[in-house]
C-alpha cells in the first residue's frame, strides 16, 4: 500500500477552549460530550475570550479543569445566583452555569426558578442524569418512578419519595424565560440536536433575549451498573418517556432570531 | 458636607453609595428593609445593579459572584437571614473575596423579634460559617458612625481580601440621628488581577474555594490566618472614655457601650472613677487596650445586648487577674442607662471577686429584675 502525500483532512480536532488534560469522568459517561459541545459553539460564536463559566458541585465539579476559560465555582445549587452577581456586574460578557440535576432541582430549584423569573441573560447548560453521580448515584428529583439508586434502592416508590420533576416544562411556564429545551446525548443525532439547541442559547444570551436553558439527559453508566452502550439504550428507552425531547419555551423574540 | 437629620439604614446605604458600591443584592427584613429601599431607588439611578434576591441565600450568592469580578460589593440583612447567608459567607471567605456585609442585629434566637439586639456577635465573631476564617467585624454606636465606618469597610475589604461586617443593632439602623454624609468617591477603575472578566486574550482566572488536596487546603488556611494576624496587627480600633484615672472599666460595643456612656458620665458626676472602652473592632478584639487596663483598675464591668458573647472575650484576657461582671438584656431588651448606672454603683460597693462565673451571678440579679 502507497502512503499518499495527499494532505489530510481534518473533520475532528479538540476545541481550543477546552484544555488537553484528561477528565475525571468515568467511561461512557456524556459529561465530556456535553463540555465538548459548550466549547465548540463559545469558538464558532468568537465568545470564549468573552465568557465567564460558573461550575456547580457534582460530577462536573471541576469542569474548570477542562474548560480554558474564566470560571468561578459555586456552592450547591447557588449557580444561578453566582451568575446573576457576574453577568449584572458585566452585562456584556457571556455567563453560563453548568448545572446536574441534584443540583439543579432539588437543592438549587429556588436560585433556577428566580433567575428564570428574572429573566436573567444567561444560559444554563443542565445535566439531567436522574441521579446524584458525584455521592455515588443516590435518587435525585429527576429520577425516575421505580428507578433503584442507592438511596432508594427497592425502587423510587411516588408513595413515599414522590415523582420525578419535569424541569424544563417547570421552566417553560415563566415569562422571563425565553428559550427552554430539552435534549439528549444518547445517540450521534441527538448530539447534533444538542449543540444546536446549546448555540441558539447562547445566541439568545448574546442578543440580550433573556433566560435560556438547554436541559440535556445524560447517561450515568457507573452508577447507573450498565455498559456505556446499554445506558445509552436505557436512556433512549426509558428517560425519554417521563421527559420527552422537545422545545418547551420559544419566546417570540427568539423565533424571529436568525443564526 | 453639611449634616443632614438621617435615618441609620439609609444612611449607611447611601455611604456605600458613595464609597463605590457598584452592585447590591439584598432580601427584606426588618429591621434593616429601608437599606435594601434605598438601594433599591439609588443604584438605578446611577446605572449599577441592584437585585432583589430570591431570599437571603441568593442575595449572598450573587454577592459571590459579583465579588469574583472584583468590584465593590455589598449586602444587607438582619439576624435571620444572615444565619441563612453562613453558607455563601464561608464560601466568599473561602475564595478570599472582599465583600461588605451589614447586619442589623434584632432579637433571637429564631424569628425572635424585631428590636435592637447583640446576639449575633458569636455568629459573626466567632464564625457561624463553617472552616477556618475571620472577618473584619465594626460596630458603630451612632448613625455618624455607621456611615463612617462603611466607608471604612469597603477599603479594608479590598485590602485584606476579606469580608468586613457592619455589625449594628435595630436602633442603629432605625434611629435619625444629625450625621454627615462622605463625599460621592468615583468608581474603582482598576480591577485586581485575580478577578475574572473573561480571559480577554490573557490565560484563564479560576476563583473556587475547593481543594482536596489536604495539605494544599492547609496552605491556603495557614495563609488566610496568617493575614488575619496582620489585621490584628494593624487595625484594631476603639474609644477610650476617662480611661485615664479609671478604677472601674465598662466594656461595651454598639448601642450597649453608647447607654453605658451616659451611665459612665452619670457616675462621674458622683465621683465615681469609672471609664469606657467601647471596641469599635470587635473583631480584631482590642487585647492589648484591655490588658493594659487589667493592670490599672479595680474591676471590670461588662455591658451588653446578648446573654454576654462578647464577656467571653473579655474574660480571655483579663484572665482571672481582675473581677469581671457582666450585665445585659436579651431578646430585644434594650437596658437604660440607669440600670448601668445601678450595676457601676453596684461594682463599687463589692464585694468583688474573680471566682465562679460573673454570668451566673447575672442569671440570678436578673430572674429579680425581669420577674
Amino acid at each position: 500500500m502507497v502512503l499518499t502525500d495527499r494532505p489530510a483532512t481534518i473533520y475532528y480536532e479538540r476545541p481550543e477552549a477546552l484544555e488537553t488534560r484528561i477528565t475525571h469522568y468515568c467511561p461512557g459517561c456524556t459529561h465530556g460530550v456535553a463540555h465538548r459541545l459548550v466549547a465548540e459553539v463559545l469558538e464558532e460564536m468568537g465568545e470564549v475570550e468573552n465568557t465567564i463559566g460558573v461550575a456547580s458541585v457534582g460530577c462536573s465539579v471541576f469542569a474548570y479543569y477542562y474548560f480554558d476559560i474564566d470560571f468561578v465555582e459555586a456552592a450547591h445549587g447557588r449557580a444561578p445566583a453566582m451568575a446573576t452577581g457576574i453577568k449584572r456586574v458585566y452585562p456584556e460578557r457571556t455567563v453560563f452555569t453548568y448545572q446536574g440535576d441534584g443540583d439543579l432541582a432539588s437543592i438549587g430549584m429556588g436560585e433556577i426558578v428566580h433567575a428564570a423569573a428574572r429573566g436573567e441573560k444567561i444560559t444554563v447548560i443542565f445535566i439531567n442524569n436522574a441521579n446524584y453521580g458525584m455521592t455515588g448515584g443516590q435518587m435525585a428529583p429527576t429520577t425516575l418512578v421505580g428507578q433503584k439508586t442507592t438511596s432508594s434502592p427497592t425502587g423510587r416508590d411516588v408513595s413515599r419519595q414522590g415523582y420525578p420533576i419535569q424541569t424544563a416544562e417547570l421552566l417553560a411556564t415563566l415569562e422571563g424565560a425565553a428559550y427552554v429545551v430539552r435534549r439528549s446525548l444518547h445517540t450521534s443525532r441527538e448530539v447534533r440536536r444538542a449543540k444546536q439547541a446549546i448555540r441558539t442559547a447562547f445566541e439568545v444570551q448574546k442578543h440580550g433575549l433573556g433566560f435560556s436553558l438547554v436541559e440535556l439527559l445524560s447517561t450515568c453508566p457507573t452508577n447507573w451498573g450498565m455498559t456505556p452502550a446499554d445506558a445509552r439504550e436505557w436512556l433512549g428507552n426509558n428517560m425519554t418517556q417521563v421527559f420527552p425531547l422537545g422545545d418547551y419555551k420559544i419566546s417570540p423574540a427568539v423565533a424571529d432570531l436568525k443564526i | 458636607m453639611a449634616k443632614e437629620l438621617i435615618k441609620g439604614n439609609t444612611a449607611v446605604a447611601e455611604a456605600a453609595i458613595r464609597a463605590g458600591l457598584e452592585a447590591y443584592f439584598g432580601y427584606p427584613i426588618t429591621p434593616q428593609t429601608e437599606l435594601l429601599e434605598h438601594l433599591s431607588a439609588r443604584m438605578p439611578e446611577l446605572g449599577r445593579p441592584f437585585v432583589q434576591a430570591e431570599s437571603e441565600l441568593g442575595a449572598i450568592n450573587m454577592v459571590y459572584g459579583a465579588a469574583c469580578t472584583g468590584k465593590r460589593v455589598m449586602t444587607s440583612s438582619s439576624s435571620p437571614g444572615v444565619s441563612l447567608m453562613m453558607e455563601g459567607i464561608s464560601y466568599i471567605a473561602g475564595t478570599e473575596l472582599p465583600a461588605v456585609l451589614v447586619d442589623v442585629v434584632r432579637g433571637g434566637p429564631g424569628l425572635g423579634n424585631i428590636a435592637p439586639a447583640q446576639n449575633d456577635y458569636n455568629q459573626i465573631v466567632h464564625g457561624g460559617g463553617h472552616g477556618d476564617y475571620h472577618m473584619i467585624v465594626l460596630a458603630p454606636a451612632s448613625v455618624q458612625e455607621a456611615v463612617d465606618l462603611t466607608v471604612l469597610a469597603f477599603d479594608l475589604a479590598e485590602q485584606y481580601r476579606m469580608i468586613v461586617v457592619v455589625l449594628m443593632d435595630g436602633s442603629i439602623g432605625q434611629m435619625m440621628e444629625p450625621a454627615e454624609l462622605p463625599p460621592m468617591q468615583p468608581l474603582k477603575t482598576e480591577i485586581p488581577e485575580w478577578a475574572v472578566r473573561g480571559k480577554q486574550g490573557g490565560e484563564k482566572r479560576v476563583l473556587t474555594s475547593i481543594n482536596l488536596d489536604p495539605p494544599a487546603q492547609e496552605v491556603m488556611n495557614l495563609r488566610v490566618m496568617k493575614r488575619w494576624q496582620e489585621v490584628e496587627k494593624n487595625e484594631v480600633r476603639y474609644k477610650g472614655y476617662f480611661l485615664d484615672d479609671a478604677e472601674y472599666v465598662v466594656v461595651g460595643f454598639g448601642t450597649a457601650g453608647r447607654i453605658s456612656l451616659s451611665a459612665v458620665r452619670a457616675a462621674r458626676e458622683k465621683g465615681i472613677k469609672v471609664g469606657l472602652l467601647r471596641p469599635i473592632t470587635v473583631a480584631p478584639f482590642p487585647k492589648e487596650i484591655l490588658d493594659e487596663l487589667t493592670k490599672q483598675v479595680k474591676a471590670f464591668l461588662v455591658i451588653e445586648m446578648n446573654a454576654g458573647q462578647m464577656l467571653e472575650d473579655v474574660r480571655l484576657v483579663v484572665a482571672g487577674r481582675k473581677p469581671v461582671e457582666f450585665y445585659g438584656r436579651m431578646g430585644g431588651v434594650v437596658p437604660f442607662p440607669d440600670e448601668v448606672y445601678d450595676e457601676i454603683v453596684r461594682l463599687t460597693e463589692g464585694p468583688l471577686t474573680t471566682e465562679g462565673h460573673p454570668k451566673d451571678r447575672w442569671l440570678s440579679k436578673l430572674t429579680e429584675i425581669i420577674g
